[in-house]
């Protein structure tokens, strides 16, 4: 179980990026978390990395706390970040040096395999599309079989038909082996169709806002009228998490696990 | 049915065979294009001269510049200076890399000694190397060591700045990459940092190389008994200019061949580059 405990952070600048942040995430669970521009999305899915870790409060995973990168935890930016000197192999088997050379080399032919780019495997990465670029970066997270699995807007740089056929890819991927996944996200729509629960944030500071859960049987239906109830949840809690009126009414009450929903 | 089978597969052949010719015509065209200005200007100088229009004292047409060139490899005198220049270049060429390098790898990669260093390295570079030129004969006499110093100045700046920029420069999410796969030190170094830096370090060798061949002439000036800068020297105070043509063509030759053999070793491992040009390499 991954648990965020008052995750907490304030950059040297002086900006308060995220207050008392708190959520207790299953193994295997995948969860959305959605808001504003600068609500501190993107400095929680990097503390959890353990690339900036939080100033006070702390994240564990299985009761260790995660205080610089973990091996059980891997994560997937915004951008591929291939490595341009690697081939699309090299690239994917990037994390797996300490295996024997021949198991990397079948872990990697599998991953190739399964992300669809079996024929790219001797590529550099320039000659990538920006999706195929993104499925390499999927497939060198996965490799080493994380038990965590963070992705900080994955999908944004995409263009829209690429990005629901890496959505429904990714899910299909995660079926293997069932990691926990983490994904920042700003697209509701993309949050509802993966995700088992959604946590709104609320900017400035960056805390919970709501825990919206998404109870839909996959495969999800994008045009169903049930995905569009829980799409209109979010939506709501969204706005309300933006009402400027209610920030300042309740930046004086408890703050941090505000629970809306 | 016969005519649907036979009609494309000769299109085909047609196809293939046109850009097939394009490509070995571009292939030998475009260098041959380069040759085209000098060799006008030299075969009609050489008219010139032949046609008495000049008499090619102070400016010898190349039949004579050529000749000087089979006379001195005849005694075995152009192998000795080239062998001499060659030397030199290929010493000073080495100790100012390997300074350049450790130095610019140290000031890029620690914060502290770039603070430490680089005002001071910075400032010695504002200093005409040619300025070094007295103290070096001083210090080190007025043999070998002096010009091998000098060359290794000329080629330390633009290998410790190549460096050290290169470093400060690689991308701060490539290193995050290295990190969540939890590289060590050593390891960080050995498959992000160097690869990334490799293309700049090789252009800063050759910008190294290229000041190296200039340092040379200056450090032969000053007092040499061989070498092609000695034979230029000799030239003037001689009045041959023929030999000082020849040496300045053998200079040409050397400088370009050194080069374009780092630009070889070097692509292999420069494959994976978003080139501009749809291929590179040498010429």
């Amino acid at each position: 179980m991954l648990v965020l405990g008052g995750v907490s952070k304030t950059y040297p600048n002086g900006v308060h990026a995220l207050e008392r942040f708190s959520a207790e995430i299953r193994l295997g669970e995948i969860v959305a978390i959605i808001g504003g521009s600068g609500c501190g999305k993107s400095t929680l899915l990097r503390a959890i990395a353990g690339l900036d870790p939080a100033t006070s409060g702390a994240v564990t995973l299985d009761d260790i706390a995660i205080t610089a990168p973990h091996e059980k935890i891997g994560i997937i930016f915004q951008e591929p970040r291939l490595l341009p000197w690697l081939s699309v192999a090299d690239n994917i088997g990037f994390g797996l040096s300490d295996l024997p050379a021949a198991e990397r080399r079948a872990r990697v032919v599998r991953a190739l395999d399964r992300v669809g780019l079996a024929d790219k495997a001797r590529a550099w990465p320039r000659e990538l599309s920006g999706g195929q670029a993104q499925r390499v970066a999927i497939a060198r997270a996965l490799v080493p079989q994380p038990e965590v699995l963070l992705l900080d807007e994955p999908f944004s740089a995409l263009d829209a038909f690429t990005r629901t056929d890496l959505q429904d890819h990714l899910l299909d991927l995660w079926a293997d082996a069932r990691p926990t996944l983490v994904m920042v996200t700003h697209d509701v729509e993309e949050a509802v169709m993966l995700a088992d629960r959604v946590l709104v944030m609320r900017p400035r500071p960056g805390r919970l806002f709501a825990d919206v859960a998404v109870n839909l049987a996959r495969p999800r239906d994008r045009k169903s009228q049930l995905f569009d109830q829980v799409k209109r949840r979010v939506l709501t809690a969204l706005d309300r998490s933006l009402d400027r009126n209610l920030m300042e009414a309740q930046s004086n009450s408890s703050a941090g696990e505000a629970m809306w929903w | 049915m016969v005519m649907t089978v036979d009609l494309p597969a000769l299109e085909r052949s047609e196809a293939t065979a046109a850009p097939a010719s394009r490509v070995r015509l571009t292939r030998y065209a475009r260098p041959a294009l380069g040759l085209v200005l000098p060799l006008a200007l030299a075969v009609g100088w050489e008219a010139i001269v032949h046609l008495g229009w000049s008499n090619g004292r102070l400016v010898p047409p190349p039949s004579k510049v050529i000749a000087t060139i089979i006379d001195l490899a005849r005694t075995g005198e152009l192998s000795r200076h080239i062998l001499a220049t060659l030397s030199r270049v290929a010493a000073g060429f080495a100790f100012g890399v390997i300074a350049g390098t450790l130095l610019g790898a140290i000031s890029g990669y620690w914060a502290l000694a770039r603070q430490l260093l680089d005002p001071t390295i910075q400032a010695l570079r504002a200093i005409p190397s040619i300025a070094w030129v007295p103290l070096f004969i001083l210090w080190l006499g007025i043999f070998e060591t002096s010009k091998v110093a000098l060359i290794a100045v000329g080629v330390f700046f633009p290998v410790y700045l190549g460096v050290m920029g290169a470093i400060l420069a690689v991308d701060r999410k490539i290193v995050e990459v290295g990190r969540i796969f939890r590289l060590s030190g050593p390891a960080m170094i050995r498959r992000i940092l160097l690869p990334a830096v490799l293309p700049a370090y090789v252009v800063a060798l050759r910008v190294g190389l290229g000041l190296g061949w200039m340092f040379v002439v200056a450090a032969e000036f000053m007092g040499a008994s061989e070498g092609l800068g000695y034979l230029l020297i000799d030239g003037q105070q001689l009045g041959k200019p023929a030999q000082i043509v020849a040496a300045i063509v053998i200079f040409a030759i050397l400088g370009k061949t050194t080069d374009w053999l780092i630009e070889v070793t070097s692509a292999p491992l420069l494959r994976w580059q978003d080139a501009f040009a749809p291929q590179g390499g040498g010429s």
